[in-house]
């Protein structure tokens, strides 16, 4: 067994995990925070809503569009400077979030649009019914409505994150990604790039499971 | 309490073609209003100008006092807790419990927490529902569900009632229990109630007054004895006729007969005396029956038959009858009545 995991150095893997880990989390806290009310003002924006707003949507819509079809190893690349700015630095942690977040944002803010266009039309109209202000129809009905959705959208994110801190690793993020780029791949580790992988696939796995726990907790339907 | 004035809308997206068109007509207070047409006739358009869920493209809509369209932001608000509204589908939270729905618009409202709490319970024990409380909208029965609307709608006690086909997805002994429920809020709160259907049943049930939308025009509004009994237009006549099935015997259908042709109305409890036959014996006519029902609208029971008289005095035989509170149409041209 040992001899199979010869270069192994568990230290080492157990920092880069809390490195990927601490990465995931922080770049996931800020892309909600940023794609969630992207979502939503993408969302009243649309056609036939309650702030429908053809130069507003179409311009957001268009930003959103160009975040998401640029390769994301590309906007690491193309950040670093903007990375520089805003963190003081594009390696490690901290220099890995920002172009995280802007990668993740984007598909975030699509995936609530799509979730809050689920919610039932007839709930939003009884809401107003009863007199509800249109932020009190948003933050009353229309985001509880259409809670499952965006847990579901946040599940899918923060796995899209996981394989993107793994290619973060390329210009020197850290964590496992970087891990099995420096050693499984250009030195020829098998085993701890296999390690790495396994770590990878059991993050991926637990934040399913933990998303669609939540997901049945929130859901009434 | 509700009136409509000259009201026309056109949808922006409605390929120039007036979903309401010249429409008037006004529902008393604590009446019971029906509109009836069929699917595309406005009537949706219709119920949603009164609580400005859409605004009129001509004409004024008033309610309780109010210029609908005139309303700012919190007038249309204050306007909506004083008229609730009940819809086809329900248009329940589904991430709310029951008692979560209900006290949804007291704490649009701003009621405090503890108002709040006393308020629901109260309503639920109203439907009968206080024991589902705490269950989510996904495990009610539709019956259930149209339960909680009602008393989400009564929540912020308004003084008018809009059901959009509130009984449209459901059996009909569901039907029924929901629309005792809204004549009984009718009856003991003293809620004007506008009701919209296309069925002439859930109108024969429950209404004072109905009208009956083509569309996007009133072709007929009346009482709604007047209009079941004695039908204008072809649209009112063809809703009848949806619920009681043909009277049988109309000009022109099926074989000739001899004699005159008399439609005969019994209302009340002339429906149920031996009128026809004393006559017949009085003044000589003899009559077959070529169609006939008997019914009921809300309390009051009254029955139609077609007859062809025969023999004898006609003209005293339908003169005897009407002065015994039966109306006589004849159905072979001359002069009614
Ligand atoms: N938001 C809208 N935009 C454009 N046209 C509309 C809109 N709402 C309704 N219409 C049109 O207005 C007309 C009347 O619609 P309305 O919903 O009032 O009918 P209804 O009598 O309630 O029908 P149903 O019995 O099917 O509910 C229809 O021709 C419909 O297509
Ligand atoms: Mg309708």
């Amino acid at each position: 067994m040992n001899a199979l995991l010869v270069n192994i150095d568990w230290a080492e893997i157990g920092r880069a995990t809390l490195d990927t880990l601490a990465m995931l989390g922080g770049a996931m806290a800020l892309t909600v925070v940023l794609g969630l009310p992207l979502g939503v003002i993408l969302f009243l924006t649309g056609p036939g809503q309650m702030l429908r707003n053809r130069v507003a949507n179409g311009a957001l819509s268009l930003a959103v569009n160009i975040l998401r079809s640029v390769p994301f190893v590309i906007l690491l690349i193309v950040m670093i400077p903007l990375t520089v700015a805003l963190v003081g630095t594009s390696l490690g942690v901290a220099g890995a979030i920002p172009p995280l977040v802007v990668g993740a944002a984007p598909f975030f803010a699509r995936l609530v649009e799509t979730a809050l266009r689920e919610v039932d039309k007839g709930v939003i109209e009884a809401s107003f019914a009863m007199g509800a202000r249109r932020r009190q129809v948003v933050l009353g009905a229309l985001l509880p409505e259409a809670m499952p959705g965006i847990i579901a959208a946040a599940t899918v994110t923060a796995i899209a994150l996981v394989s993107y801190t793994a290619m973060a690793g390329v210009v020197g993020a850290g964590g496992l990604g970087d891990l099995a780029i420096r050693f499984g791949y250009q030195r020829f580790q098998t085993d701890v790039m296999v390690v790495t992988v396994v770590l990878l696939l059991i993050l991926v796995q637990a934040l399913q499971m933990i998303g669609e726990a939540v997901v049945r907790k929130v859901s009434h339907r | 309490m509700i009136s409509f004035d000259a009201v026309s809308k056109t949808y922006a997206q409605g390929g120039g073609r007036a979903a309401l068109d010249g429409v008037a007509l006004s529902v008393a207070a604590g009446e019971v209003f029906g509109v009836i047409g069929a699917s595309g006739a406005g009537k949706s358009t219709l119920i949603r100008l009164i609580n400005g869920l859409e605004t009129p493209s001509a004409g004024t809509v008033r309610v309780d006092g109010d210029d609908v369209a005139a309303l700012d932001v919190d007038g249309l608000r204050d306007l909506r807790r004083r008229v609730g509204m009940i819809f086809q589908h329900f248009n329940l939270l589904s991430s709310k419990t029951v008692a979560g729905n209900v006290a949804f618009p007291l704490k649009l409202a701003g009621m405090p927490r503890e108002a709040v709490k006393r308020r629901t319970a109260e309503l639920l024990d109203r439907v009968g529902l206080s024991e589902l409380a705490g269950r989510y909208p996904a495990q009610l029965s539709g019956g259930q569900k149209q339960r909680v609307g009602v008393a989400r709608a009564l929540a912020t006690g308004p003084k008018v009632l809009l059901c959009d086909e509130a009984t449209s997805a459901l059996d009909p002994e569901t039907t029924e229990q929901i629309l005792e429920l809204i004549s009984g809020l009718n009856r003991e709160l003293g809620l004007t109630i506008v009701l919209i259907t296309h069925e002439m049943d859930v109108v024969r049930r429950v209404c004072d007054r109905v009208a009956v939308l083509e569309a996007g025009k009133v072709v007929e509004i009346g009482a709604v004895e007047d209009v079941f009994l004695h039908p204008q237009s072809p649209t009112a006549r063809r809703f009848v006729r949806e619920v009681d099935g043909p009277l049988g015997g109309e000009p022109g259908e099926g074989a000739a007969v001899d004699g005159r042709l008399v439609r005969l109305t019994f209302r009340g409890d002339a429906t149920y005396r031996p009128i026809l036959g004393a006559v017949a014996r009085e003044t000589g006519v003899d009559y077959s029956i070529l169609g006939g029902r008997i019914h009921r609208l809300r309390d009051t029971p009254y029955g139609q038959l077609t007859l062809s008289l025969t023999g004898g005095d006609v003209a005293a035989a339908i003169a005897r009858l009407t002065a015994e509170g039966v109306r006589v149409d004849l159905l072979d041209g001359g002069a009614a009545r």
